[in-house]
């Protein structure tokens, strides 16, 4: 056997690596950098080895901001996917109705976060906002700018109005897929209603929930832009989430060391929970 | 267990019909008896899907009225009509076990478990489905699926019918076979009407004591498989049914006799109406033989089976088949054929003349 060997094609791979340094590499290596010394500007860097995490782990600043952020998370999880699944069904299969429910669900995916942060908060002023103003014409004594109850609910609210339509989309189109022989076979077995869903759209529908709560998890777990636009994390800490805490400390306060090792730490667990998740649910998926 | 009767059923997609190809079924009219093995032929788009699921109630039919034993059933549904459907793939509910999947039907009737148990064991030993029972429905290969949906169906005692859409089209072609053998036993065995729509003659011809053959939404023929292949009474059967089909040939009828070619044709049917648009005339090629005299055809091609041999000859009316033996010696270039009279028939408009 006289294989050719020719690693020349290696070459042609190079551009992949290089983008991926630049992109990803090299910005998540400045951060590992960062979180194992001190700096004080003009390059110099003093060696601190696992200071940083152990002072994150520790800090009761951090509990509460990850605190906060899982009960965000598991809170909008638990509205959203039993909302998007229910608006999906009711959604029609056929007919003008299609392209007119589409459309109005894409519209608030295409609206730019900051936006969407911008519009909530003008909606929900409660002196101008029509939200806000109607609540408290309503005898609700409402104002998310001072009370917190209030901020998060607003807050859940906005997530619950802008990203609702993702998990619908993909209800839809796993809905979609079902052939027509699935519901007749069931009204010709006599499954109820609750039986079709349990038996037959649910588990159709296994994959793109997934997909959806990973989503959504993820999404969720990192969000930003619109709780920055609309409460800026008050009042208070009361909506101070895991990345607006992060970006407080590393560009409000300039403790770059701490929150590089926060970054990492956030990383880690997005990344492991998205693991645990995935794996658990394709445990069984490998053997049809 | 029941008889059924279809009495002028039609059937349209549309809400508005202006005309006939804007039926999907029209005035099918059916008479089955209790505990017969029936098949519905005919090729993709004839109807045949329309009219079974107009039976099993999926579908509501535009006009005409459907009995089970004399007792009109048209405006119940599914449940209420006591019918299993076997569809063209495998339904199963994937989360359940192949256990759970046969006793949901008689789960959701609401019968006692033991009851329930002894039928599942019963159902699953019939389809050799035991050694699985407490698998995973959703881990089966496609051939024991549908054992599945099939068992689903035959759980329930009362069913007044059991039906199946193509249900081997998934279905591995050694494994058809034994599949349908399966049927035909389980047929004997339990007794119940069954209905079987298909494409496949061959399929429909094994399967069913009488065939019921559909093109464009209405029923050309019944009969039993034999009567299908020696008198088929639409040009359609004749085409459809045989490999190859029957030779349909442009003829001419003058005197009450029949004129293919310039030579006067004997035929199995007589006639006393002329006034057609089209007369034809219809031989299976298994009946046409080669003679001294007859028709002059030119041979353009021969081809061989193994088991016989399919000629391609061509006269100026069109071109003929003709079957024959492997032995049969085949003359090169020119031949005279003659049409065995018993198996020559006349249509007109595409329907037999009598």
């Amino acid at each position: 056997m006289n294989k050719t060997y020719n690693q020349k094609a290696w070459f042609f791979v190079v551009p992949v690596f290089v983008l991926v340094a630049f992109n990803a590499v090299v910005p998540l290596m400045t951060v590992v950098n960062y979180s194992f010394q001190e700096t004080f500007g003009s390059n110099v860097f003093a060696w601190e080895g696992t200071r940083w995490f152990k002072q994150i782990l520790h800090s009761e600043r951090f509990h509460a901001s990850l605190g906060r952020q899982f009960i965000f998370t598991f809170i909008i999880l638990l509205i959203q996917l039993p909302l998007g699944i229910a608006i999906a069904l009711t959604m029609p299969k056929k007919g003008w109705g299609v392209p007119v429910c589409l459309i109005l669900m894409s519209m608030p995916l295409l609206i730019p976060w900051n936006v969407v942060g911008a519009m909530w908060n003008i909606f929900a002023l409660p002196d101008i906002g029509f939200l806000g103003n109607s609540l408290n014409s309503l005898g609700f004594d409402y104002n998310f700018t001072q009370q917190s109850g209030d901020a998060w609910f607003t807050t859940i609210l906005m997530d619950v109005w802008h990203w609702t339509s993702l998990v619908v989309l993909l209800s839809y189109a796993g809905l979609n897929s079902i052939q027509p022989a699935y519901y007749q076979a069931a009204e010709i077995d006599g499954a109820s209603r609750w039986d079709i869903f349990r038996y037959i759209e649910l588990p159709k529908m296994k994959k793109v929930l997934t997909l959806a709560i990973l989503l959504r998890f993820m999404d969720s777990f990192m969000i930003y832009t619109e709780p920055f636009v609309l409460t800026g994390g008050g009042p208070g800490n009361a909506t101070n989430f895991l990345s607006l805490d992060l970006v407080k400390m590393a560009l409000g306060q300039f403790d770059l060391g701490p929150a590089a090792a926060m970054s990492l730490i956030y990383f880690l667990i997005v990344l492991l929970i998205c693991w645990v998740f995935y794996s658990l649910m394709m445990k069984n998926e490998g053997r049809t | 267990m029941a008889k059924i009767t279809l009495k002028e059923l039609s059937h349209s997609y549309l809400s508005k019909q202006s005309k006939d190809t804007d039926w999907a079924l029209r005035g099918v009219n059916i008479d089955w008896k209790d505990g017969g093995a029936y098949a519905l032929l005919g090729p993709s788009g004839c109807g045949k899907t329309t009219l079974l699921n107009i039976i099993s109630g999926l579908l509501k039919p535009t006009r005409g009225e459907i009995l089970f034993d004399d007792k009109e059933v048209t405006a119940l549904n599914p449940v209420e009509r006591d019918i299993a459907q076997i569809f063209q793939f495998p339904v199963i509910y994937d989360t359940m076990t192949v256990y759970e999947n046969l006793a949901f039907p008689l789960k959701n009737r609401g019968l006692s478990k033991t009851e329930i148990d002894s039928k599942v064991k019963e159902i699953g030993e019939m389809l050799e489905l035991t050694s699985t029972l407490n698998n995973k429905a959703a881990g089966l290969t496609a051939d024991g699926k549908q054992k599945i949906s099939l068992g689903r169906g035959l759980v329930r005692s009362d069913v007044n019918v059991i039906m199946f859409d193509e249900p081997l089209t998934v279905i591995d072609p050694h494994l058809k076979w034994v599949l349908r053998s399966k049927l035909k036993e389980l047929h004997q065995k339990i007794n119940r009407t069954m209905i079987y729509v298909t494409h496949d003659q061959i399929e429909a011809l094994t399967f069913a004591d009488e065939v019921v053959v559909m093109h464009e939404g209405q029923i050309v023929q019944t009969g039993t498989p034999v009567e299908l292949f020696e008198k088929p009474k639409h040009t359609f059967v004749g085409h459809f049914i045989g490999s190859p089909g029957m030779n349909i040939l442009p003829c001419e009828i003058a005197n009450g006799q029949i004129n293919f070619e310039g030579k006067i044709i004997p035929s199995n049917n007589s006639f006393k109406k002329t006034n057609f648009s089209k007369t034809q005339l219809g031989i299976r090629p298994e009946f046409i033989k080669f003679s001294n005299d007859g028709i002059k055809v030119k041979i353009k091609r021969v081809s061989d089976t193994g088991r016989h041999k399919v000629i391609d000859t061509e006269c100026s009316s069109g071109s003929i088949k003709i079957l024959a033996n492997t032995s049969t010696e085949i003359p090169s270039d020119s031949a005279h054929i003659t049409f065995e009279q018993k198996y020559t028939y006349i249509y007109g408009d595409d329907w037999i003349v009598e």
